[in-house]
């Protein structure tokens, strides 16, 4: 057994912190394609129009079904077959966007299937533009409750980007094992790693908590 | 079929029902209904729970489509516009042109609870009869003072008692200016040491007269008061109708008489 070298830890850290930068600028751009890509879905998904409903909720419920694994295969090793070749980290954050834009998209369901009847027809009275209706009125009211749920699953992206590196995007993990690999020592980068996820993770799910508990107090 | 009413004259109904039928299901709640206002009238819609007093207002505001029959407003079919000749029905546009006439009041406020009560009056004149910003508050400023609320401007709706919030929502579905009014059992969420304030309001507008107002209450006093004319409405059709003194005093139907007597004892 080797002890723990503190010496290596310390010239390994900067590598981690620029692997820690890459997995945030992967959490970062994938949650911003999620939550676009999950209101457009959840919007799509409340069409009246089957024609766009139905494909879109097979669609989510195909994405939520199946490893976020397969779909950074499928677009990393499929589509460049079909001629379709992109950088690793942009088919990272596409997936992962993707991944989680079909989760984001039933916290935008819910929250607005929580806006009552009545501000509908309120809107309806007053004869607003749907667009209006949407951007005026129901988005407004819908998306500060969601904040909280949407914060989790920021969280659970940040860690979930860890799969990354299995199409060999350098992040965090990545370069974790890279560097055990090179030096024929894995407990400080592995374990460091873990110790930076920890550190972004848990405070941010503390925010979140008391986010949740302040929504739960309001209403 | 009177397709031909001229807009904006002083004697043709504001609204006309011909023939409208709304059914939920097994359900019918008007059944083949006639039913006129006139351009300044007035109406009072009484009648047992259940009757379809309500839907009467709800398809008038378009939250409820009729399965059969034609409504006009102002002399405009309301769900079917024409075409070649033939009624057909209304799209998104031509729904929004004949809706904005009329305006609506609901039992449960249903303001906006993320606008202060101005902004709650200002909404629908700016983004939607798109008037300037400044003219819009200045008028929203004058109705919040008519309707007693000159001090809460700036407060929102969960600050603000049942009353006062009902009186907000008054406010807000008159800056639209619509030719009908519609109040939908308004004081029937409040407390009861709040109505009054809130039937002081409508009964001044009633006062003023320029427009036609629907109104579905269970305030018969109030009823009588502010009425033209008094319209008992079961199962789906409008049982007699007619001055509120004839109504209330001198009921013919028997559906009226028992009506009126079950309510009275309360």
């Amino acid at each position: 057994m080797l002890g723990w070298d503190w010496q290596f830890t310390l010239e390994i850290l900067p590598r981690l912190l620029g692997g820690l930068v890459v997995t945030i600028e992967a959490t970062i751009t994938g949650f911003i394609i999620a939550i676009i890509l999950g209101l457009f879905l959840a919007l799509g998904r409340r069409s009246e129009n089957q024609w766009i409903a139905q494909p879109i909720g097979a669609f989510v419920e195909f994405i939520r079904s199946t490893p976020l694994l397969v779909q950074l295969f499928f677009f990393f090793f499929v589509l460049p077959r079909y001629g379709l070749r992109l950088p690793a980290f942009v088919v990272g954050t596409i997936a992962l966007g993707l991944h989680y834009g079909t989760y984001t998209s039933e916290v935008y369901r819910a929250g607005i299937d929580a806006i009552e009847r009545g501000q509908w027809e309120a809107a309806t009275a007053l004869n607003f533009s749907p667009l209006r209706v949407w951007t005026g009125i129901i988005l407004p009211q819908a998306i500060p409750p969601m904040i909280p749920a949407l914060g989790n699953y920021l969280i659970g992206m940040f860690k979930e980007s860890a799969q990354l590196l299995a199409i060999t995007v350098t992040e965090l993990m990545l370069t974790a094992r890279v560097i055990g690999t090179e030096t024929f020592r894995f407990l400080e980068p592995i374990t460091m790693a873990g110790l930076l996820y920890f550190l972004l993770s848990y405070p941010s799910a503390l925010i979140v908590q008391r986010l949740e508990a302040r929504y739960a107090r309001k209403s | 079929m009177h397709a031909n009413h001229s807009q904006g004259s002083t004697t043709d109904p504001i609204v006309r029902f011909e023939k409208v039928t709304k059914a939920f299901g097994e359900l019918t709640v008007l059944r083949e209904l006639n039913f006129e206002v006139g351009p300044q009238e007035k109406i009072t819609i009484v009648g047992p729970s259940g009757s379809g007093k309500t839907t009467i207002l709800r398809v008038l505001m378009t939250l409820e489509e009729p399965n059969d029959g034609v409504i006009y407003v102002d002399g405009e079919p309301l769900w079917h516009e024409e075409k070649n000749g033939k009624l057909v029905k209304a799209s998104e546009k031509h729904l929004r042109k004949v809706r904005g006439k009329i305006g609506m009041v609901f039992q449960h406020f249903n303001l906006f609870p993320h606008m202060t009560a101005l902004r709650n009056v200002t909404e629908a004149p700016v983004h939607v009869l798109k008037m300037p910003k400044g003219d819009a508050e200045e008028r929203a400023k004058m109705l919040l003072d008519q309707v007693g609320l000159g001090d809460k401007m700036e407060h929102y709706p969960a600050q603000l008692s049942g009353g006062q919030k009902q009186r907000v929502a008054i406010a807000r579905a008159l800056a639209m200016r619509p030719k009908v009014m519609l109040f939908d059992e308004v004081t029937s969420a409040l407390d009861p040491e709040l109505v009054g304030e809130v039937l002081n309001v409508i009964r001044e507008l009633a006062e003023e007269g320029d427009m036609a107002m629907l109104l579905v209450t269970h305030e018969m006093g109030f009823a009588r008061e502010v009425s033209d004319r008094v319209v008992f409405f079961d199962k789906g059709q409008v049982v007699e109708q007619g001055p509120p003194a004839d109504i209330f005093d001198n009921p013919q139907s028997e559906r009226t008489k028992a009506f009126f007597s079950a309510v009275l004892r309360h």
